[in-house]
């Protein structure tokens, strides 16, 4: 298995204040890492650092770069802050994941709009190419930006809470889709979903200031609570259940 | 028939006039309307008032004053609402009502002739001088080239500004930039509209195009055509009746909507049915 991106030491945050502290991950091709812990704990600001939009203050990120250009990392940000309402068809939604690959002056060529159709394709979303994001549902919606995220063809894929935006329904297709695409390229997923993610995810990464990781896809009470993550709770069983702390 | 020569320059000025205006407040408009900074542009639009005003006062020309207070408040909103150290909404009721005061104060403190207010608050094409043409003019050439060179730039950013961060680090300088152009495009028609009516001479032909697409490109394009409609319309209208053009323009914006938007409504229930 081959690095792709190594975190050493990574101290990081804005300003002057400090949200990661002395991290170190490393990440490779076939990985799929959950990361999880509390909001405000770091995952969001540890996409961005593998990203290179945050800088870290201390530390170092170093990427392989014979098996990863900047343009090869695909990002489904949080979607909190989009408004839906905006006049954006489809097409151009997933079209603008191209343009770190452009410069300020573009134009989609020919090229461009057939690897658009190919996603709209691959994402199911036939026949809404014209389509605003205000006539979609919540799945079709995450899909979109799903699609825009891997319209440059990457090989690593960072997603900031993307269960956030979806209702159950939904949920399974997209993690079917998540396992198939981890075939071809290594998966970063931030969650407070542990419940979820436990089922597809190969290891953990545990952020709460600091960052700790976990290589295989079970967790205890007792790992959980060394790892200072104080987040919901999991078992595995025949039937995908949560099992919460006890009342007093 | 003889028409004096002075009519003829009247009827081509006023042409110019709607072409400059709907091109502008066509291509202004639908980046306003989507990013929902109506209301902003309603306190750039009024803190603009306060450059009139200094401008009289000074013996500059208003306009030129108007611009500098236009986009120095367009600025300062944007700059305010992003460190988030000032409620945005407050900020812009703020500087708006500011504007205003400005503006009065220095307009009655200026000695001698009071200049025509009424012009500026409810725009006359009577007014518009040839350098106020000749600058929507630039203004129209400039937009169109701005929009057609970095069109998909300005789109993502406006979309999804969070994203557009993770591969552009020109975000801020095209935000600024925009907003900047956007606060001149207001000053420059307030000949046109006045202070009163310019901002639904922008947000009127938008909303129009949008009872038709829903895509960006076509907005603009259909809000430049219907801002046209409504401009000249407006111009028929005060030249035969003698209402002045800022309102009549608005009106005949605003009845236009409201049939269309039946007649869309219309067509939408018989589909369903």
């Amino acid at each position: 298995m081959k690095k792709l991106v190594e975190l050493i030491d990574v101290t990081a945050g804005y300003n002057s204040k400090v949200v990661l502290e002395d991290v170190n991950l490393t990440v490779y091709e076939e990985d799929f890492i959950g990361i999880i812990g509390p909001n405000g704990g770091g995952k969001t600001t540890l996409l961005k650092v593998i990203l290179g939009m945050v800088k870290p203050m201390k530390g170092t990120v170093i990427y392989n770069h014979e098996m990863l250009k900047r343009t090869d990392i695909g990002y489904l940000p949080q979607l909190s802050s989009v408004d839906i309402s905006f006049p954006l068809t489809v097409t151009d939604v997933i079209l603008s994941g191209l343009m770190m690959h452009k410069g300020v002056y573009v134009k989609m060529n020919r090229e461009d709009r057939k690897k658009a159709d190919g996603i709209i394709d691959e994402m199911g979303l036939k026949g809404f190419e014209k389509a605003t994001l205000a006539e979609l549902s919540g799945g079709q919606i995450q899909r979109v930006f799903l699609g825009r995220a891997l319209i440059g063809n990457p090989r690593l894929l960072l997603l900031d809470e993307p269960d956030n935006f979806v209702d159950t329904t939904f949920e399974n297709e997209f993690y079917i889709k998540l396992h198939e695409l981890n075939s071809r390229m290594a998966i970063l997923m931030a969650s407070h979903d542990v419940g979820t993610i436990s089922y597809h995810v190969k290891s953990y990464a545990c952020v709460n200031r600091h960052l700790h990781y976990h290589p295989s896809p079970e967790l205890t009470e007792e790992q959980l609570s060394a790892y200072n993550c104080p987040i919901q709770l999991v078992t595995h069983g025949p039937v995908p259940h949560t099992v919460l702390k006890k009342h007093d | 028939m003889d028409i004096p020569v002075l009519q003829y320059d009247f009827i081509l000025k006023g042409i110019l006039g709607c072409l400059f205006a709907s091109i502008t407040a066509g291509i202004a408009g639908t980046y306003i309307v989507s990013r929902r900074m109506v209301f902003l542009s309603g306190g750039i639009t009024h803190a603009s008032f306060g450059g009139i005003g200094i401008g009289y006062f000074a013996g500059v020309n208003p306009v030129a004053g108007a611009a500098v207070f236009g986009i120095l408040s367009a600025i300062g909103i944007e700059y305010l609402s992003v460190k988030q150290k000032i409620r945005e909404d407050s900020a812009i009721g703020i500087i708006w009502a500011l504007g205003m005061a400005v503006g009065i104060i220095f307009i009655y403190l200026t000695p001698g002739y009071t200049p025509n207010l009424i012009s500026y608050l409810f725009g006359s094409i009577l007014t518009v001088t040839n350098a106020d043409l000749i600058a929507l003019g630039i203004l129209s050439v400039i937009l169109l080239l701005y929009f057609s060179v970095f069109y998909r730039t300005i789109l993502y950013i406006s979309f999804d500004e969070n994203y557009a961060r993770t591969y552009s680090s020109y975000v801020d300088f095209f935000k600024y930039l925009t907003t900047s152009l956007m606060a001149l495009t207001i000053v420059l028609n307030i000949r046109m509209a006045g202070v009163v009516l310019v901002l639904s001479l922008l947000t009127i032909p938008p909303n129009i195009a949008m009872l038709f697409t829903r895509k960006y490109s076509s907005i603009m394009k259909l809000s430049v055509l219907f801002g046209f409609a409504g401009t000249s319309g407006g111009y028929l209208f005060s030249w035969f009746t003698g209402i002045p053009a800022g309102a009549a323009t608005i009106f005949v914006l605003v009845v236009m909507w409201l049939i269309l938007k039946l007649i869309t409504m219309v067509n939408l229930k018989r589909e369903m049915e």
